[in-house]
């Protein structure tokens, strides 16, 4: 097998990759990128509302401080304060960044970049009222941010890998990661790519479920490499569901739409969120809006011959704001839902958007796992951002607009991180022909394999057992059931056969390998769901309905080998605020 | 039940390309083509390949030549692109197949990173974003939008003809992107770059770019934009 | 490997340029023997015409635009076609030959209708 050396090796071309990259390129160090996709291709280019940050443009009396009282409220106070802070903090700086690099942002009659209303913002620490804070390049704000990074990491000359898988991560004796096992998708040939650090930034897992916003290519590709190499993952019972889920179809609608002035109906036409979030309304943390909509349809007010959706209304904000704020919508609605929502409605259902949870990490990126006591140590060589990190900013909910804030601003300080660790000096010991061989062990049995089960019927289970047993409300009896079905498929996944074995761009080699990534990611979801006794957040238990926290005002983290669920406690010391203490959430 | 004729090449085991039929069973929905691909990969054969992700018409993976149209299959209706019972999907016209529907886009992107698709300002950046005026941003629209799908250079008989010398339509899309950015300083060194007889001049007007464009942009206006500003810098 | 050696003038914008402005000489220059064919032709009134100065200049006028515009159209399809992409490794010697042909004939146009109008 070949080596190939690079001071820094990110896996994953989305924005929290492509912005570690670009960092570690402009610093001059040999750095990969390697992507199983061309990198415009990956998800963050169908973020559409925009990047949340307290930029002051909408608001000139705009403060960080806000933003992260919103994001900690929103997380259900499981969410780490030192993170939030820094996240908030730091970035109006990564924003303006992004525009001097081009981001074509859409902008305000100041010339300045254009703020729009989103679900969970508030001024003055939930006193003043509805926020602005989306920053939006019109609804393709995903679109133009990835498209963005990958043309300045052209400029910095950034080695990229497109089309290149990587299997598992390679470690040596003393546990470090040092690089990851690589195939290149055209020719088949499978590489060792060393490093000295290497980040995850695989992005999410939304393809655990049947009905997901989610692209195809969103198979948890981190969190199997990472639990399989003895990782341990976090809060991995937290999955957004998003409200607006085209009825159907699975495509997202933007929040913006409800931040422009749109809002959810009932088969009555009655405008439903007033009754559960008589403040925030439509604008509602998505956790509280999800969990709404669902009220409504169980209780019969749901629309269509089922009634098993609701509908959104945009009609009334007219021809000229639709075309212009949200042309993509518009789009997407009239290819996917067949309605043209200048005329009528969206039918839309709460549907599987955000992986909360992840490889545990600090504010460098840095993963962590816990020790025999507890305390939380550094893994050396391996790194995380993005979707597929918990550094944790998002807790137990995310607010809209803030995964792609949470990317850039993570990437960078990835990136910055391990520049620096890199001047310092990082010393790891080369990995062994042993260790090699065993990161190559899961693809060696694949490819040896004769026989065994197919590996669309097989995801396809998996994926409705995530659906009907792990959706939006929960109940322990239930998940249970789940779980042991989950131990049945676990041997069929790991034995799936792989019926093409050619060599030439073999994409079904590489969909079993995504299957038993997706399966792992699934199997960790299932477990910890089961074992959080509360309702907090995304995480909705019929069973426990109350939030506790005397038990469960921390992290829940998992390892993959034992299955053992343990908690991690929460950070509540911020640098330069005061703690925000946990409170009743009401919107 | 619909037929459904499929490319297929693997090099490694096929001496030339053939069309390959199935008749796949649709259940009378009128799903996406992409959607078709799936069934056909998921119930029929494991081994046939193709690029796919986003699944929703921005990532820009699945282009492809459904009965005889550039389009991405994620965002082409059944009803749209059948016509009698006959769905013949093949490759993108013009660029080396690799295996199946995927082609090797190498040549297409090399054209796009030719233009330098990234936003030149050697001035010091301020301290917040630098401003730009509704108008001005407004001037981005139908450009930016580009998702690299290649549909449109690979409908292009100038790029068919000179994929090395000719920049194609998503190229100088791009281009005009960044000539027409108020932010972008680097006006006069990327014209001249372009000011020879192949980079821009080899489109004819011929608007296939236009025409199959999946996200409705118009590149031909954009070369016309591009030319109008070469003869401007020259007069 | 298809060069802009060949080319016109080198450069993509005269090029273009010229094509347009010798396709406009050309409109003119047939409208005007349009004008004359369609009244009554016969050899007196013909060669009267040619015998005028301005007519022969505008002739020579048109011949000149006619191998501008013909050099650079029918480059550009040498270039389409006659390539090594497209003719393998014998393409660049056709092009060459065939831009040769081309040449030679264009040249031969312009000594010819010197020769009419001039002598």
């Amino acid at each position: 097998m070949r080596t190939i050396s690079f001071d820094g090796v990110i896996v994953g071309g989305g924005g929290a990759g492509m912005r570690a990259a670009l960092q570690l390129a402009q610093s001059g160090y040999k750095t990969a990128v390697i992507s199983k996709v061309f990198p415009t291709r990956s998800h963050t280019v169908s973020a559409q509302g925009g990047i949340t940050c307290a930029i002051a443009s909408a608001d000139p009396e705009d403060d960080w401080r806000w933003h992260m009282y919103d994001t900690v409220k929103g997380s259900d106070y499981i969410g780490d304060q030192d993170a939030i802070e820094y996240m908030c903090s730091v970035g109006p700086e990564a924003i303006f960044e992004l525009e001097h690099m081009g981001l074509p942002f859409s902008r305000t009659e100041e010339g300045r970049i254009y703020q729009r209303p989103f679900g969970g913002q508030s001024k003055n620490f939930g006193e003043g009222g509805q926020a602005a804070r989306t920053c939006a390049a019109a609804d393709r704000t995903g679109h133009a941010l990835l498209h963005t990074l990958y043309q300045n990491n052209i400029k910095n000359e950034t080695v990229f890998f497109n089309e290149w898988f990587a299997v598992d991560l390679v470690k040596n004796q003393d546990g470090a990661v040092v690089g990851v096992i690589a195939i290149c998708i055209e020719t088949g040939e499978t590489v060792y790519v060393k490093s000295k650090a290497t980040v995850f930034a695989t992005g999410g897992a939304g393809r655990i479920y049947a009905s997901t916003t989610n692209a195809h290519i969103n198979t948890g590709d981190g969190m199997g490499m990472a639990l399989r190499a003895g990782v341990p993952a976090q809060d991995m019972e937290m999955w957004q569901f998003h409200p607006t889920g085209i009825y159907g179809a699975g495509t997202l609608v933007t929040e913006g739409c409800r931040g422009e002035g749109g809002y959810l109906v009932n088969k009555d036409g009655e405008r439903f969120m007033e009754r559960y979030a008589p403040n925030a309304k439509d604008l509602a943390g998505r956790d509280v809006v999800a969990r709404s909509m669902v009220l409504e349809i169980l209780e019969g007010r749901g629309c269509g011959p089922n009634g098993d959706h609701v509908k959104l209304k945009l009609d009334h904000l007219g021809e000229d704001v639709l075309e212009s704020r949200l042309p993509g919508i518009c789009e997407l609605s009239r290819t996917f839902a067949h309605v043209d929502p200048v005329k009528e409605p969206i039918p839309v259902v709460p549907t599987c958007h955000y992986m909360m949870g992840g490889i545990p990490t600090n504010v460098h990126g840095q993963a962590l796992t816990v020790d025999a006591s507890g305390n939380d140590t550094v893994i050396p060589g391996l790194y995380a951002c993005g979707e597929v990190a918990c550094v944790s900013v998002h807790g137990a909910n995310r607010l809209g607009g803030n995964s792609l804030l949470d990317l850039v601003v993570f990437g960078r300080a990835s990136g910055l991180f391990i520049e620096k660790s890199l001047r310092d000096g990082i010393e790891l010991r080369d990995a062994s022909q042993t260790d090699i061989d065993a990161a190559g062990s899961r693809l060696e049995a694949l490819n040896a394999r004769a026989s065994g089960e197919q590996v669309a019927p097989l995801r396809h289970e998996l994926q409705e057992i995530m659906q009907n047993h792990f959706g939006v409300f929960r109940t322990g009896e239930f998940m249970r059931e789940g779980i042991a079905k989950l131990d049945d498929l676990r041997t069929r996944v790991e034995n799936v056969a792989l019926a093409d074995r050619s060599n030439a761009f073999n994409t079904s080699r590489i969909e079993c390998l995504e299957l038993q990534n997706l399966f792992e990611t699934a199997e960790a979801t299932a477990i910890v769901a089961e074992a959080r006794d509360e309702s907090r957040g995304a995480h909705a238990r019929e069973d426990f309905t109350e939030r506790d926290d005397e038990n469960w005002l921390c992290h829940s983290l998992y390892q993959g080998e034992s299955k053992k669920v343990s908690k991690r406690s929460v950070n509540f010391t911020p640098q330069t605020v005061e703690t925000f203490q946990p409170m009743a959430r009401s919107y | 039940m619909l037929e459904v004729s499929l490319y297929r090449y693997n090099p490694e085991t096929d001496e030339a390309p053939y069309m390959q039929d199935f008749s796949v069973d649709t259940s009378g929905r009128d799903l996406m083509v992409l959607d078709v691909l799936e069934l056909i990969k998921a119930d029929y054969d494991g081994s046939v390949t193709y690029r796919r992700s986003c699944r929703e018409g921005v990532c820009g993976s699945d282009g492809l030549n459904m009965n005889g149209k550039n389009g991405l299959a994620c965002v082409t209706p059944l009803s749209e692109t059948v016509k009698g019972e006959k769905l013949v999907i093949r490759p993108l016209p013009g660029l080396p197949v690799i295996r199946d529907l995927v082609v090797d886009m190498s040549l297409f992107y090399a054209q796009y990173e030719k233009v330098q698709p990234y936003l030149q300002n050697p001035s010091p950046a301020p301290a917040i974003e630098r401003l730009q005026s509704p108008e001005e941003r407004a001037q981005l629209d139908g450009l930016y939008e580009c998702i690299l799908c290649a549909c449109c250079s690979t409908s292009c008989p100038s790029f068919w003809w000179n994929p090395d010398r000719f920049i194609g339509p998503a190229g100088l899309l791009q281009a005009y992107r960044f000539l027409a950015d108020s932010r972008d300083t680097a006006t006069e060194e990327r014209l001249g770059k372009l000011d020879d007889p192949f980079s821009v001049f080899r489109c004819h007007g011929i608007q296939n770019c236009v025409n199959v464009c999946p996200k409705g942009l118009n590149p031909t206006k954009a070369i016309g934009h591009i030319r109008t500003m070469l003869l401007n810098r020259a007069t | 490997m298809v060069t802009s050696v060949t080319s016109f003038s080198r450069t993509g914008l005269s090029d273009w340029l010229i094509q347009r402005v010798t396709s406009l000489v050309l409109l003119a220059y047939f409208i005007v023997i349009a004008y004359q064919l369609v009244g009554s032709v016969d050899y007196t009134s013909w060669r009267l015409l040619f015998d005028q100065t301005w007519m022969k200049v505008f002739t020579l006028m048109a011949a000149l635009s006619l191998v501008a515009h013909s050099w650079i159209g029918l480059w550009s399809v040498f270039t389409d076609y006659l390539t090594e992409r497209m003719l393998g490794p014998k393409g660049n010697i056709i092009r060459l030959l065939s831009q040769l042909g081309a040449s030679l004939a264009l040249f031969g146009y312009v000594i010819w209708v010197v020769v009419i109008i001039w002598s």
